[in-house]
């Protein structure tokens, strides 16, 4: 009995320290605007939507890969899930979680984003780094 | 001798673990975080142990598991320090440390006491059942004491990324914990499908702690009532 409690209260406070922990990396990165090339490319001008966070994804993966954000990339992408998951069960029964999840899964296409423009500037220096070698 | 899995895991923890106090000592917070640094050397000289009985005797011997368990009680009781670290951190302008010791130390007796209370109303249960329960118990406990810590942050308004990174970490490797201990303890049969679970969890916090003292600088500021799961409009 103390055990099951143990889990269900565990359960509970991982889900919310995991989803803080997640917005915790995401929060360095909402405030930053994106630039108009990549706003061309992704389309998103003011507010991202969490529909686009595939497509992003898909884009990034055109990239050469920066290490620096290896890591951060794969927490947010299983807080998407986790995201995707609410969406998909618990956020039919309950309108505001939905509007929620919505809001966050837009968060993380945000994220993704200014990773791509992130991506976009390191293979340009390191493409001035190789010329300037040559 | 450990299987390749088992070896990578190990080798990561230990790897990770060195790397936070590294990193720690190259961004020159190591004597401002000291009781987290020293957790991780603890973590890695109990790995390099448990790895040595781990070869000497194998996995399923006696030994092996008497001292996995006491060492993961062991290891939980310094993890202990290390949050009340953290509570003197968030709480350092209201000078409370006396009292945070105190009350850190009678809930550990207490913990303690509780477990073995649990375990002796079976005689029949082995000693290493106190510890698996008390390493459970340990864990939530921490769990909990990590939750009240978080809502202190938001009550007193933190900034500090670093420190909401730090405290958020453990919160998720205390909350994974005790949940796959819970598990354990619900489903005894589970315990061998979570054998690579457990160690990987073990391997986050490191991970995630080596990552907050690269990446993150102290002088760093985050909003910490952005990061409510349920935004502070609703909570009211």
């Amino acid at each position: 009995m103390i055990a099951a409690i143990i889990l269900v209260c565990s359960v509970a406070f991982l889900l919310q320290f995991f989803v803080s922990y997640c917005r915790s990396l995401i929060g360095a990165y909402a405030r930053h605007s994106l630039s108009s090339e990549v706003q061309d490319v992704t389309g998103i001008t003011r507010a991202a939507s969490g529909d686009d966070f595939a497509r992003i994804m898909q884009l990034l993966q055109l990239c050469p890969e920066r290490p620096e954000d290896r890591n951060e990339l794969q927490a947010i992408r299983a807080y998407f899930n986790l995201l995707n998951f609410l969406r998909a069960t618990f956020a039919r029964l309950a309108p505001p979680l939905r509007a929620w999840t919505d809001s966050e899964r837009g968060q993380c296409a945000w994220f993704a984003a200014v990773s791509l423009e992130r991506r976009i500037a390191f293979s340009r220096d390191m493409l001035t780094q190789q010329i300037m070698d040559a | 001798m450990p299987g390749p899995v088992d070896s990578i895991i190990w080798f990561l923890g230990i790897a990770l673990s060195l790397v936070v106090v590294v990193c720690s000592l190259w961004r020159k917070t190591f004597r401002r975080y000291f009781f987290l640094n020293l957790y991780m050397l603890l973590s890695v000289l109990v790995s390099l142990v448990r790895l040595r009985i781990f070869a000497h005797y194998g996995q399923s011997s006696t030994q092996y598991w008497y001292f996995y368990f006491y060492s993961d009680a062991l290891m939980t009781i310094a993890q202990y320090f290390a949050l009340i670290s953290l509570y003197i951190h968030v709480f350092q302008e209201m000078r409370v440390e006396k009292y945070l010791r105190l009350g850190a130390v009678l809930l550990l007796g207490g913990t303690a006491l509780f477990s073995y209370a649990v375990v002796s109303q079976s005689a029949n249960r082995m000693l290493t059942d106190v510890v698996f329960e008390l390493s459970q118990n340990l864990y939530f406990v921490g769990l909990v004491l990590t939750y009240v810590l978080w809502g202190a942050i938001f009550k007193m308004r933190e900034t500090r990324a670093l420190l909401v990174q730090l405290v958020l970490s453990l919160g998720v490797y205390f909350g994974a914990n005790a949940a796959s201990y819970a598990i354990s303890n619900l489903r005894p049969d589970m315990f061998s499908h979570l054998r690579y679970l457990i160690p990987l969890i073990g391997c986050f916090l490191p991970f995630a702690w080596a990552y907050a003292f690269w990446r993150v600088p102290e002088e760093a500021r985050l909003e910490p009532a952005r990061l409510a799961v349920i935004p502070p409009a609703v909570q009211r």
